[in-house]
């Protein structure tokens, strides 16, 4: 019973194409685990390389990843490389979830308003 | 009398393949079970506010079918369809559900809807969505963009309700 909304099919391709990089970033655990790692601090590399069991050039790959895709952003201080989030991006994704929801929310309190109506007619439905 | 109104949540984490949307209702499970599966009753609440809704089929039975048409104010329709799978009255519904209008078809979504019975004749509704794929699933969340609603601050909670982002 989803409804899709309707945008024009080429506009909707061209959204997932522009949008998904995002969702594809923090699908990952260890990413999201480096995000919340320096969410309230940036961190070097080796830094954050140092709270994952994992190898350091997968580290590294992973923020080479979140950068691209704009979650965080690299600081050079002096000879260190700094990780900065940028979360912004997630405001993104979540207003998304929060659009979809409104349309659910328009549909139930309609159905609110039905099943008080069914729920105060004495006679048997239909 | 509704005071005040139940929350609509919606769980979506990262990299699934899934969604959830639950929602409470102040009426008991047979009734929201029938507004749920009752062509006569679907059609007053399924359809967004301001498109027309008319039901094509709906045969709320095992191996039955449905489809409904949308109609916007210019004309245009989009048409979903799909096949029940089980009808476990008053608990639960199994369905696919498509959206004609993607630019090819066979994106299917698997569809359960369970309908818990609480106290006071109060119902816990739960829509589980499982989705051909990660992509199909963030694509169908993205499509809610259009209906521009002017809200500006959104809680990441929502989408990361079991997940620790902050």
């Amino acid at each position: 019973m989803l409804t899709y909304k309707f945008v024009s099919n080429h506009l909707h391709i061209n959204i997932i194409q522009m949008r998904r990089d995002v969702f594809q970033a923090i699908a990952d655990p260890t990413r999201r685990d480096i995000i919340n790692l320096i969410a309230f601090k940036p961190m070097n590399l080796n830094a954050i390389a140092d709270n994952f069991d994992v190898s350091r050039p997968a580290i590294s790959q992973h923020i080479k990843i979140l950068t691209e895709c704009g979650l965080i952003a690299i600081k050079k201080q002096g000879r260190e490389r700094y990780c900065e989030p940028r979360l912004k991006q997630l405001d993104e994704v979540a207003r998304w979830v929060e659009r979809y929801r409104k349309v659910w929310e328009e549909k139930f309190d309609a159905l609110d308003d039905l099943l008080e109506e069914l729920k105060n007619n004495d006679k048997p439905l239909k | 009398m509704i005071t005040t109104k139940n929350q609509t949540g919606i769980k979506a984490e990262p990299g699934k393949q899934e969604l959830f949307i639950t929602r409470e209702f102040e009426a008991p499970r047979e009734l929201v079970f029938k507004a749920f599966t009752d062509p006569d009753l679907i059609v007053r609440w399924l359809g967004p506010r301001d498109l027309k809704m008319r039901i094509d089929k709906y045969d709320c039975r095992n191996g039955g079918a449905y489809r409904y048409i949308h109609t916007d104010p210019a004309g245009n329709d989009y048409g979903f369809h799909g096949v029940i799978h089980d009808v476990t009255a008053p608990e639960r519904v199994i369905q696919t559900f498509e959206f004609e209008g993607l630019p090819e078809s066979g994106h299917v979504t698997l569809e359960t809807t369970r309908f818990e019975a609480l106290p006071n004749n109060r119902t816990r509704v739960t829509v589980q969505s499982v989705f051909q794929s990660v992509a199909d699933r963030d694509g169908m969340l993205q499509s809610g963009m259009e209906r521009g609603v002017n809200d500006s601050h959104q809680r990441l909670d929502e989408l990361f309700e079991a997940e620790e982002i902050k």
